[in-house]
């Protein structure tokens, strides 16, 4: 693959500077069968320095996670090497395990098997709550 | 077939549909023998991972007083929960021998779990520090039982708001009723938790928090009292510290209303002296026997039975 050019794939950009491997493991890449490319602190006009992955394959992404992560990121189609659609992540209104409760009282801290949720209560401060116990979960 | 409804929070019955149980626990009262066989062959599994006499045994009186019958326990130990059983495989279990399940979990959010791996309608009999909504219908019924309203008082907590479930809930239902002020009273380390907090802005309710009881009871029209709760503390030193907070006595209502209405979801320990059990403004007892009949008109509401005309 050349790294300057997806050819029919995904790029996705603007995602903090040292976070890509963070999002590569969370979205799977590994087991992606096609060519995956990690940029680490490319230089960035909005935020200094970016992180930036380029998938040559056209697959599916969980942009709950993706917004989870870094709400910054944008998600770039390439079809024939020019981008087609752009999509910018935001805050997911409720989130499935991506994060864990951490209220020692809550039952998912006993019983590993429950679908941890959280529901967002504060967009501007990124504040989650856990949907059995109201713990709070920000978003760092 | 009509959808399974539970209780859980109290913000999941409409205050339409809480003046409806009020309705039916006060015609309970007024017609008794028209409720005595209406739960006949209806079988109440009450599950109570942790201790309880009012709740437990209230709910269990009720759905005999209706004809029904009861099975469950009364202690994690006595059950499964002993070896390891997970709440999802208990209430998958129950699910198939009880028509409607009361529980009591110490862990917060279990009766949701419950919900999702049920059929039969889930009441949440109190989960950890987080909610009691019977205890709430309860507290309601009390309430407009003394004052005849629902709406326009000033409402004082007194205690552990922290990890007072009874608290949180109570706040949650009289935050849809108009002219509702809250009073908070505790010491600084167990004051209501933010998400109580965000929702009474959220609803923009008039609220206060202060330490003194004396310098608060002039205003109030309502004094719910609470336990400060040793097995909600992982510190035993806090629980001492904090233990003796509040200690309503005589001398202290000396400023308050002729007409205050002093209740306590009880057990008390001594957050409320024995000398005050004989003024007429005490109200905990008759709240207990509220308990009944509002959870005899709950069962009948989830069950989906009415009385016939």
């Amino acid at each position: 693959m050349n790294i300057d050019g997806v050819k029919n794939g995904i790029v996705i950009d603007h995602i903090k500077a040292g976070k890509s491997i963070q999002v590569y493991n969370l979205l799977g890449l590994d087991k992606v069968d096609a060519c995956v490319a990690i940029i680490k602190n490319a230089d960035s006009s909005k935020y200094g320095k970016k992180d930036i992955l380029k998938i040559d394959a056209k697959i599916d992404l969980d942009y709950d996670l993706l917004g989870y992560v870094d709400s910054n990121i944008t998600v770039n189609f390439v079809e024939d090497g020019k981008m087609v659609k752009k999509l910018h992540m935001e805050l997911p209104e409720t989130l499935t395990n991506v994060a864990k409760c951490k209220n020692p009282r809550c039952i998912t801290s006993v019983e590993q098997e429950i679908v941890q949720q959280f529901k967002l209560i504060d967009r501007e401060h990124k504040v989650y709550r856990c949907v059995y116990c109201d713990a709070e979960h920000k978003v760092k | 077939m009509s959808e399974i409804r539970n209780l859980i929070n109290i913000t999941d019955l409409t205050i339409e549909e809480i003046d409806q149980l009020i309705e039916v626990a006060d015609d309970i009262v007024a017609n008794h023998s028209a409720y005595e066989d209406i739960c006949a062959h209806k079988k109440l599994a009450t599950l109570f991972f942790e201790p309880s006499t009012r709740t437990r045994l209230s709910f269990e009186a009720a759905m005999l007083e209706l004809g029904g019958s009861v099975l469950g326990f009364s202690s994690a130990s006595s059950s499964s929960a002993a070896k390891g059983e997970s709440v999802s495989d208990t209430i998958q279990t129950v699910g198939c021998y009880a028509d409607i399940i009361a529980m009591r979990h110490p862990k917060e959010g279990a009766p949701i779990v419950a919900a999702q791996r049920t059929t039969v309608p889930i009441i949440n009999g109190g989960d950890g520090g987080h909610f009691h909504p019977t205890q709430t219908l309860t507290d309601l019924l009390t309430i407009k039982r003394k004052k005849g309203r629902l709406n326009n008082m000033t409402v004082g907590l007194c205690g552990d708001l922290k990890f007072g479930r009874t608290v949180h809930s109570l706040i949650e239902a009289m935050l849809r009723y108009e002219g509702i002020k809250f009073v908070l009273i505790s010491p600084q380390e167990l004051q209501v938790p933010d998400y109580v907090k965000e929702k009474m802005n959220a609803e923009g309710a008039e609220w206060v928090e202060v330490e003194s009881l004396e310098d608060a009871m002039p205003e109030l029209d309502i004094l719910y009292m609470t336990r400060i709760q040793r097995e909600r503390f992982f510190n035993e030193e806090d629980y001492i510290r904090l233990k003796d907070s509040y200690i309503l006595d005589l001398a202290k209502l000396e400023n308050a209303k002729a007409d205050l209405t002093i209740m306590h979801p009880l057990p008390r320990v001594n957050e409320i002296s024995v000398e005050v059990d004989d003024d007429p403004r005490a109200c905990y007892f008759f709240q207990a026997l509220c308990g009944k009949h509002i959870r005899m008109a709950l069962i009948l509401f989830l069950l989906g039975i009415k009385r016939e005309a």
